[in-house]
């Protein structure tokens, strides 16, 4: 069953410097699955992301054939059905926790806010799905973070609260732009681990978007490789290693191996022919 | 023209010059977005334009006495403001007004930023001892009324335009100051400031040539804002007496002596309070629209 | 004798009031053209140890000498031809309203070098850069275009020894690459010394020679690149580390 589909997208925005075009007809869909979206800083992967969720704010347009959202469409959905659809049936985690999360506000009350406001639950009822929410993504000692202040969490539990809030209204998609590369590698290791299972479990569709292809590869079933505002390849994650567009392999090659030879690394070809 | 556009677009400049300019081209292509900002600018300009051609424009003269004339409506032949109590036409005592005007704010905005800049910027990046001598003395200066201080600076100094501008300098710096300081704070400890350090800079380079330039932009911002408060406490000083002296036409004396007719003969008090009134609104207008194009947390992207 | 001689080195910031120990007894030796990484997740210290020698942060014992020379404080101009840095974030460490231009001719104009026009034009190209970009300013630049440029500044000076504090963690992995290749030649031409800090085991394996694992402050265990592709690390922290290397996601 398809969740999401988009059939050529275009992002461009109007600034002092000329017209810029940051997604060039992107077209994919998407069911209960995990898509990636690799590319680089540019690509307009980030764009991508932002565009579903209708998140582009002037001077950038938005222009798509088609955006449809389980039967509903984005493309004409006034601003207030957006709001109703983002956050509760479309969450999205960005990079780094620290600008997400409201400094002068403790977790726990974070948390709840929505909870309270949205689902009209009582104090007591709000407080246990909160920490259920915070056990979910492995923070041992729920109550202390539910009293925390956001600059009192390390960068992995600020990324954990995050995708604790966004998922407790059950959305049936998440957007997570870079979830984990404010991370160190073995935290980001456990939180895409942690993101995994609950995708899995509760049968969410997931877009996953980075730069690095080898978490992409881990964590998805379907990878889009963007270049320059366009999809170069789209193919099953675990044919990642067979990927057939130069660009795809460049991205992989590049990456430094533990025990790889002493080479100077192969230089990524960026053909402008490739994103025509 | 185009070309010109272009040449100042160009993303990979020849020059320092170029360089310079196309920031700037880019600033102003923002800048003109705002409706608002723009009108701000007009009101500037026109105040620039009128000063420096103040006695070309101005229809009569505005010091020359005639009580046969006096206090004569507004739209009266040849005194589209009106008269005041001798006879002068306001329109005409307004725009060599302005000259007075300007000059206060040019004074005053070349010297009391540049001041309270040295003196924060100073504070902030060396902190400790420095930082509080110098912030304590800020606080003093910044613990009596601005307009209090200046009436007391000018009652020491005597009356007279030149020492007005001086007191209004010598109590306008300590924002300025504090604005400076907050912005080197954060300034202080970036890698551009590390690195420049490990290049084996010395103190005054980094201020002048790194933090300096940081701190400019919410400085100016912050002058044009100050610069009605500034328009207001010449007026008041003129208003009171202290300030430039008649027959001058300074627009807060021009109040002052109108305010003995302002139920019978409204005008002498109103049109020079209007001028107040939309010089302060261009230079805040201008102040907003620049705090979009200067402020460094917006400016990149 | 080691170019590099850091003994016993402890840094302690105070925080809040609380003491706060970065960097607690590490104590390593560089040779001359070695390069020798740091690796560690963020608190361990690695990035400390590099502005302590730098005189950027407060050592609170041992010593540090470069060179057999215990090092003066302030640091000094002589420290400035000798060791320069390499910071982490490019978007941080470029001053926002200098163009490219003055950027690069900034130390030359401190330490009283002239010729200012070539070396600017000579710096861009050895670190491939277009003569084009010296009159942009940073933010017209990409992430791997700015940290090219902080790379040529931090050569300006010619020194001897780069200190490299996770040079390519900001950038994307494609960039990552030409970074490195970089900074590799740039080693090999000038007969560079680096000490190179980066929480990514596959970039410390593919740049350096020896290895220094630290955690909380403290070195954990001292590798020779063989040994680490061979996995042979004797201590569990450094085998968790190798473990959770995204290196190793693509095996699995």
């Amino acid at each position: 069953m398809t969740l999401l589909s988009v059939q050529n997208l275009r992002v461009s925005f109007d600034t002092e410097a000329g017209l810029v075009e940051a997604v060039r007809g992107v077209s994919f869909s998407l069911g209960r699955e995990r898509l990636g979206i690799v590319g680089e800083s540019g690509s307009g992967k980030t764009q991508t992301g932002r565009a579903v969720l209708r998140l582009i704010r002037p001077p950038g347009r938005i222009e798509a054939d088609r955006m449809d959202f389980d039967g509903q469409n984005l493309m004409t959905a006034s601003e207030r059905e957006m709001r109703a659809l983002r956050g509760r049936r479309i969450a999205m985690v960005m990079q780094d926790p620290k600008y997400s999360l409201n400094p002068v506000m403790k977790v726990g009350a974070q948390l709840m806010e929505g909870l309270r406001q949205r689902d009209r639950l009582g104090r007591a009822e709000a407080h246990a799905k909160a920490v259920a929410a915070l056990d979910a993504v492995q923070i041992r000692d729920p109550e202390r973070v539910m009293e925390a202040y956001p600059h009192e969490l390390s960068g992995g539990m600020g990324q954990r609260v995050m995708i604790a809030m966004m998922l407790i209204p059950d959305p049936d998609l998440l957007i997570a732009d870079e979830p984990t590369s404010a991370l160190d590698v073995t935290v980001q290791a456990e939180v895409l681990s942690i993101l995994d299972g609950l995708v899995r479990t509760r049968g969410m569709g997931l877009i996953f978007i980075s730069h690095d292809l080898r978490l992409v590869a881990r964590f998805c079933d379907r990878v889009l490789v963007m270049f320059k505002g366009r999809v170069v390849e789209e193919l099953a994650a675990r044919d990642l290693m067979q990927a057939r567009h130069p660009y795809t392999q460049g991205l992989l090659n590049c990456l430094p191996r533990i025990g790889g030879p002493r080479v100077p690394l192969p230089a990524l070809d960026r053909n402008a022919e490739w994103a025509r | 023209m185009a070309e010109l556009a272009a040449w100042l677009r160009d993303p990979s400049p020849k020059s320092r010059l170029q360089a310079r300019l196309g920031q700037g081209y880019m600033g102003w292509l923002r800048f003109r977005r705002n409706p608002l900002a723009m009108i701000g600018l007009l009101i500037v300009m026109l105040l620039l334009v009128v000063a420096a051609l103040a006695p070309v424009l101005a229809p009569h003269d505005p010091i020359t006495q005639d009580l046969r004339m006096r206090l004569l409506p507004p739209l009266t032949e040849g005194h589209i403001l009106g008269t005041d109590d001798f006879g002068r036409d306001i329109l005409s005592r307004l725009i060599m007004g302005s000259r007075i005007t300007l000059f206060i704010i040019a004074m005053v905005a070349v010297t009391a930023p540049l001041f309270g800049m040295l003196v924060g910027t100073v504070a902030g990046y060396f902190g400790g001892l420095v930082d509080e001598v110098l912030m304590r003395l800020t606080d003093i200066f910044l613990a009596f009324p601005k307009l209090i201080l200046a009436l007391a600076l000018v009652a020491v100094l005597g009356p007279g335009m030149e020492n007005a501008v001086l007191a209004i300098a010598l109590t306008s710096w300590p924002p300025y100051a504090r604005v400076a300081r907050a912005e080197t704070l954060t300034v202080r400890n970036s890698d551009y400031i590390a690195a420049v350090r490990l290049q084996g800079a010395g103190a005054g380079r980094i201020i002048l040539g790194h933090v300096m330039p940081m701190c400019l932009p919410s400085v100016i911002i912050r002058v044009t804002l100050d610069m009605a408060g500034v328009i207001l406490i010449a007026a008041g000083l003129g208003f009171l007496g202290l300030g430039v002296q008649p027959p001058m036409p300074e627009w807060g004396a021009m109040i002052s002596a109108g305010r003995k007719y302002l139920f019978e003969q409204w005008w002498v008090a109103t049109m020079p309070g209007l001028a107040i009134f939309i010089v302060s609104l261009g230079f805040n207008l201008l102040g907003d629209g620049l705090r979009d194009v200067l402020d460094p947390r917006n400016s990149g992207k | 004798m080691a170019l590099i001689e850091i003994d016993n080195l402890s840094v302690t910031f105070t925080a809040k009031g609380r003491p706060v120990h970065a960097v607690r007894g590490v104590s390593l030796a560089v040779g001359e053209r070695e390069s020798y990484g740091l690796v560690g997740e963020s608190g361990s210290g690695k990035s400390t140890i590099l502005r302590a020698i730098c005189g950027l942060a407060p050592v609170s014992g041992g010593t540090i000498r470069i060179g057999g020379q215990p090092l003066p404080e302030p640091r000094g101009r002589a420290f400035s031809r000798q060791v320069q840095m390499v910071f982490q974030d490019p978007y941080a460490s470029l001053h926002p309203r200098h163009t490219i231009d003055r950027t690069l001719s900034e130390p030359l104009a401190i330490h009283g070098i002239g010729e200012t026009d070539a070396r600017v034009v000579r710096a861009l190209e050895d670190v491939g850069l277009p003569a084009s970009f010296r009159f942009r300013f940073p933010h017209q630049l990409s992430g791997g275009q700015r940290q090219r440029v902080a790379i040529a500044r931090a050569l300006m000076l010619e020194p001897k020894i780069l200190l490299l504090d996770e040079p390519t963690s900001a950038l994307d992995a494609s960039v990552q690459a030409e970074t490195l290749n970089l900074l590799n030649r740039l080693r090999a031409e000038r007969g560079l010394t680096f000490l190179m800090v980066s929480h990514d085991l596959a970039v410390i394996d593919h740049m350096c020679d020896r290895i220094l694992v630290m955690q909380h402050g403290q070195a954990v265990e001292e590798l020779p690149r063989e040994a680490l592709a061979a996995a042979a690390m004797k201590t569990a922290y450094a085998q968790s580390l190798f473990a959770a290397s995204a290196d190793r996601m693509l095996e699995s």
